[in-house]
């Protein structure tokens, strides 16, 4: 116990509006802000992966990381999507995710915010639209409110997505 | 690149009266094609077998350009392929008949074969003849029955889904005993994961069975690369699973490289190295910190995410992506390094291995995460072996195929490689062989720095003639990606078939689990962290 008390108290905090990156902390405030007016200080979002190649996956946990640390923003993931305010959708949707990706969106309340993550989310990326296995850009299964663009997008640009979203 | 050809299985088949046939506009040498007559098919894999060689894959292609076709029609081949830890290598190849397009399934001797033998009938409708699970696999239940995507005269652009077949269930294993249920999990999971399903049957607290239900982030990627020249083709091929981006690239490249005779330069294949042992640091680090959350050891979680973090960054700043994407092409390397990065990369890759070896001994310090992951998950070794568990899954488990030092292409022919050999094949073997890498990764990252050769960066890329293909076998940080790459006419691929280690891994999931208590599921899946888009491809 010791030790691990050592090394926290080591590191010290590595969270992100210090200095590192302006960029981030007016971002980090706007958001704050965005959540405490429109979601009473709790964003709850369901990352869906709806046939990325896990790039962007990566990308969504780095959010979480003690630079980003999203959650301090008020903003958390949430394994159901029955308490979900916002659906993160990653990946050209394939034909095999096609309904799991429509039932998730049955089963989020309204108003439900829906943020299309990464080009392949955008547009189908590198695997096509004219691909027999994708049904589709995510805005051609349901209807979507932000497109984050980027292969993967930074996890700056996800949080961006995210404000622009529940600015909107 | 001068090979001696390889006899050695060919001449072991002959001793057993199988003929066989060496295939030229096959390459490289050393690991060469044989075509075999159909009726010996499953012999051969039987003769395999006995040579106590190892099943890399299964797959089918349509026939190329120096290949026989009857009445306009292409026929169909299908391939198989064997390593053995010295002699490397082997490619069997046979033609079905245009009438029956029949085979015989090698499942009896290869159980890890099974599902590429199910995707042979889902992709190609080739009838894999005594295949002891003939279930559709990657073709899910509403796609429209009579569809073979491979095939040539798959035209269809768009799967017109058929909603009534959406009612049809697949048949999961099932147990009729009293007192087993079932849990369903999936595809949507609940952490930020891909999507796949497991069917559990339980008794109590603990697993009876568990059953992977794979193929929902199924792209198309095979068919997607057709047509692509190799240079926009690897663009797509570094997709195949983003956490191993640089081991997917690496892998089309090489196998490109080998068809079209060409190597990459040797600054250039340090430098893949480089790539490449960088990648397997950071997925390490931010599994062994996955692991340890799932055990509700929070704190290991956020340290290594932190190391994770620094090195995204660096890899931002040095080759110009955080994930390491699109850093590789055919004949070489994207970006060069110069002293200053070098400089940087050294010190940062020496401080991080430093760092990950303190935590590591907070982590053996503490019962609470050791009582979790001590005998947790065991595949013993007999099973490791049965289904050629490959990677950090294979070698905590006491097979330790490692195709850095088997096969030892570039760099690691001037570089040696220290192979962790783990015996108990739970999770605290897989973590500890985690761990073993992180540091054997430093120390060959550090050696390639330290001698990295001065030239160039990228050899000229001249795509070889319609009909040769090349196959190769690279060691991601998950373990061996085979690739095999077929031309067709203006230097664009006409075939391409990858297997990800993960195709076979995902059965050491399934063994590892039984009799596991239900809630330390996660800890044993996040030890293995199979891929899901690598499998369903």
């Amino acid at each position: 116990m010791l030790r691990i008390l050592h090394q926290i108290f080591k590191i010290g905090t590595v969270t992100e509006p210090l200095s590192e990156s302006n960029q981030l902390e007016i971002l980090g405030t706007q958001l704050e802000q965005a959540v405490r007016k429109h979601f009473k200080g709790s964003l709850a979002i369901r990352a869906v992966d709806a046939g990325s190649c896990n790039g962007c996956e990566l990308e969504v946990h780095a959010t979480n990381n003690p630079y980003y640390d999203i959650e301090r923003f008020g903003v958390h993931f949430t394994a159901s999507p029955r308490f979900a305010d916002m659906l993160l959708v990653t990946g050209p949707v394939s034909c095999n995710m096609e309904t799991a990706l429509k039932m998730t969106y049955d089963a989020t309340p309204a108003p439900k915010l829906v943020v299309a993550m990464g080009d392949c989310a955008a547009h189908c990326g590198v695997f096509g639209c004219d691909n027999y296995a994708v049904a589709g850009a995510v805005a051609d299964i349901i209807p979507v409110d932000v497109i984050i663009h980027g292969c993967p997008p930074t996890p700056t640009d996800i949080i961006q997505g995210v404000l622009k979203a529940i600015q909107g | 690149m001068r090979f001696a050809v390889n006899t050695w299985f060919a001449e072991r088949l002959g001793d057993h009266g199988i003929h066989s046939e060496f295939l030229a506009d096959h390459h490289p040498v050393h690991m060469p094609c044989l075509e075999i007559r159909l009726h010996d098919w499953e012999q051969a894999a039987g003769e395999a077998r006995r040579l106590e060689m190892r099943m890399v894959a299964v797959w089918a292609a349509e026939a190329g350009k120096h290949d026989i076709s009857v009445s306009g029609s292409r026929a169909l081949y299908v391939y198989m392929a064997f390593a053995h830890p010295e002699h490397r290598h082997a490619l069997l190849r046979t033609r079905l008949r245009d009438d029956t397009r029949e085979v015989q399934s090698i499942s009896g001797h290869y159980i890890s074969a099974c599902r590429m033998e199910r995707t042979l009938q889902d992709m190609f409708g080739i009838h894999v003849r005594n295949i002891p699970d003939s279930r559709a696999w990657i073709k899910h239940e509403h796609w429209p029955e009579n569809v073979h995507p491979l095939r040539a005269d798959f035209s269809v652009t768009r799967m017109s889904v058929e909603p009534e077949r959406n009612a049809i269930d697949y048949d999961y294993v099932q147990s009729s005993s009293q007192g087993v249920y079932e849990i369903p999990v999936g595809p949507v999971h609940a952490g930020i994961i891909e999507p796949g399903h497991f069917r559990f049957l339980a008794v109590g607290e603990y697993i009876l069975n568990m059953e992977e239900r794979l193929g929902y982030v199924h792209k198309g990627i095979e068919k997607a690369m057709q047509g692509r020249t190799a240079e926009h083709g690897i663009r797509l091929a570094a997709r195949v699973s983003g956490d191993t981006t640089v081991g997917h690239a690496w892998a089309f490249a090489h196998a490109c490289e080998y068809a079209s005779n060409t190597a990459a330069p040797k600054r250039a294949s340090y430098l893949r190295g480089i790539l490449c042992e960088r990648e397997r640091m950071a997925n390490h680090i931010g599994d062994i910190g996955a692991i340890c959350n799932d055990a509700a050891f929070t704190f290991m979680h956020m340290q290594m995410q932190r190391l994770r973090e620094d090195m995204a960054r660096m890899h931002a700043d040095v080759f110009g992506h955080r994930l390491l994407m699109d850093t590789i092409t055919p004949g070489g390397v994207c970006r060069d390094v110069d002293a200053v990065s070098c400089m940087m990369l050294m010190q940062q890759t020496r401080t991080i291995a430093a760092e990950v070896e303190h935590l590591r001994s907070i982590y053996a310090d503490h019962p609470s995460i050791q009582e979790r992951v001590i005998g947790a998950g065991t595949v013993c070794i007999a099973d490791a072996r049965d289904i050629g568990l490959l990677g950090f899954a294979g070698r905590a488990s006491g097979d330790y195929p490692d195709e850095r030092i088997e096969e030892a292409y570039p760099p690691y022919d001037d570089v040696e490689v220290r192979v962790a050999e783990g015996k108990l094949g739970d999770v605290a073997t897989r973590i500890w062989v985690r761990f073993e890498e992180i540091a054997d990764s430093a120390r060959i990252i550090g050696q390639l720095l330290e001698t990295l050769p001065e030239g160039d960066i990228q050899a000229a890329w001249i795509p070889p003639e319609s009909g040769v293909s090349g196959f190769a076998a690279i060691e991601s940080w998950r373990g061996e990606i085979a690739a095999w790459v077929r031309f067709g006419e203006g230097g664009c691929i006409d075939r391409y078939f990858v297997r990800d280690p993960s195709a076979i891994n995902w059965l050491g999931l399934e063994l590892a689990v039984r009799t596991v208590p239900v809630p330390d599921f996660p800890l044993v899946n996040k030890s293995f962290n199979c891929s899901y888009a690598g499998h369903d491809l």
